[in-house]
């Protein structure tokens, strides 16, 4: 069993081992959502909830039924499956009880099933062997620190659309670049915790 | 003479599906889709290759499977049942893996696993698979995975050599930087290297494509 400290596992998913700058997780909705700070808090705050809840079912079944069974190959579809089932659920619950909640939230709520931190921080935490709260508090940290950062790009970005991007840089090009400067940054806090 | 043209014309739609899939929307630097995975796994070549192999494995099949199961899933289930058939041609390529090259496939770690999710291999089932004929989409899953396998190993050949001074493919040293005095980047071995070397590959290309289209 890993005996890191919970508080070493949520500083170090939020900055030292930041889920995007560090492991290069969720790319794809990074790309395509972050250029406004509205759109970037509602799938930031969607994703770490998500991620929580998930990691934490995903944690009794492996442990409780996949583990005494001997199916952990199965691990990665039982994963996904319940990632998509719980998703779907999620879905149907605010839209039934928050409408409010649902219109801001709604739409990114189908984008999350094929997010690949989610998923992510599941394989994770059964590579580095947490135990049920450590797994939580992963969760908690890695959505905290994805939420962080596409806030981040978000604001950057925002900025950006005043100033004169050369013609072959724009779109995905730059905002890898400026990603990698953010990255930079953010391996300032490496020298904090090892995880 | 029918069926000659009728020949041709398949075979320039194969050449176009092979051109769309390595150049012309390659899915990385175009499309910029399944871009996690190639940032993780370039720091060596031989990585990248593996990591390029099992998503040329996964595309070819998953796109065979549900273009043959294209006329029998159901709209409103087809997600799901794409991410099915994906995730169970992933877990292959894993367990194998796992039995023959363990080393690599510790190395590759949770990667191999997310090209579940990997927007490329479930992007071309719902864009492509599931409306055409399996020979075609067997093609485009080639093509796929090819256009990316390039652009991984690109990626790491890069960062390889600047990052670590060295080139080693599969055991087998290359090209070594060290020994003329050069100092390890290792910049180029973390996250920043990364996403500086995608950046500038994309610039590159979309120059080089500028170009050729002509500016509008």
């Amino acid at each position: 069993m890993n005996s890191t400290s919970l508080m070493v596992i949520f500083v170090g998913s939020i900055f030292t081992n930041n889920i995007l700058f560090a492991s290069f997780l969720v790319m794809c909705s990074f790309l395509v959502c972050s250029n406004k700070i509205d759109t970037a808090i509602g799938l930031g705050s969607a994703v770490t909830f998500v991620m929580v809840t998930t990691t934490a079912i995903n944690y009794l079944v492996y442990h409780y039924i996949l583990l005494p069974l001997g199916l952990e190959f199965l691990s990665y579809i039982i994963f996904i499956a319940i990632i998509a089932a719980f998703v779907q659920f999620v879905e149907m619950f605010v839209e039934r009880f928050s409408p409010d909640l649902y219109y801001a939230l709604g739409i990114f709520l189908p984008l999350i099933t094929v997010n690949c931190a989610i998923l992510g921080v599941s394989l994770f935490m059964v590579l580095r062997n947490y135990n049920f709260l450590q797994s939580t508090v992963f969760g908690l940290g890695g959505g905290l620190g994805w939420a962080l950062a596409i806030m981040l790009m978000a604001g950057l970005r925002e900025k950006m659309g005043y100033s004169n991007v050369p013609k072959p840089l724009k779109g995905a090009a730059i905002i890898m670049l400026v990603t990698g400067v953010l990255a930079m940054s953010f391996m300032g806090f490496s020298g904090m915790i090892s995880m | 003479m029918h069926g000659n043209t009728a020949q041709q014309g398949q075979k320039t739609k194969f050449r176009e599906i092979f051109m769309d899939g390595i150049y012309r929307i390659n899915p990385i630097t175009i499309q910029v889709l399944g871009i996690c995975s190639a940032l993780a796994v370039t720091v060596r070549v031989d990585n990248a290759a593996v990591m390029g192999g099992a998503v040329i494995f996964v595309s070819i099949f998953s796109n065979l499977i549900v273009s043959l199961l294209r006329k029998i899933i159901p709209l409103r289930i087809r997600m799901i049942t794409e991410v099915a058939i994906i995730a169970t041609f992933v877990i292959v390529f894993d367990q194998f893996l796992k039995a023959y090259y363990w080393e690599m496939s510790k190395q590759l770690g949770p990667y191999v696993a997310l090209i579940i999710t990997n927007c490329i291999v479930m992007g071309r089932a719902e864009a492509f698979a599931i409306q055409n004929p399996p020979l075609q989409s067997v093609f485009d899953g080639i093509a796929n995975g090819v256009g990316y396998t390039i652009v991984l190993v690109l990626i790491a050949l890069v960062r390889e050599i600047i990052g670590s001074g060295s080139l080693t493919i599969f055991g087998i040293q290359i090209l070594s930087l060290l020994e003329l005095g050069y100092t390890k980047n290792l910049i180029f071995v973390l996250g920043p290297g990364a996403f500086f070397t995608t950046g500038f590959l994309m610039w590159v290309l979309n120059a080089l494509n500028r170009n050729g289209e002509e500016e509008k």
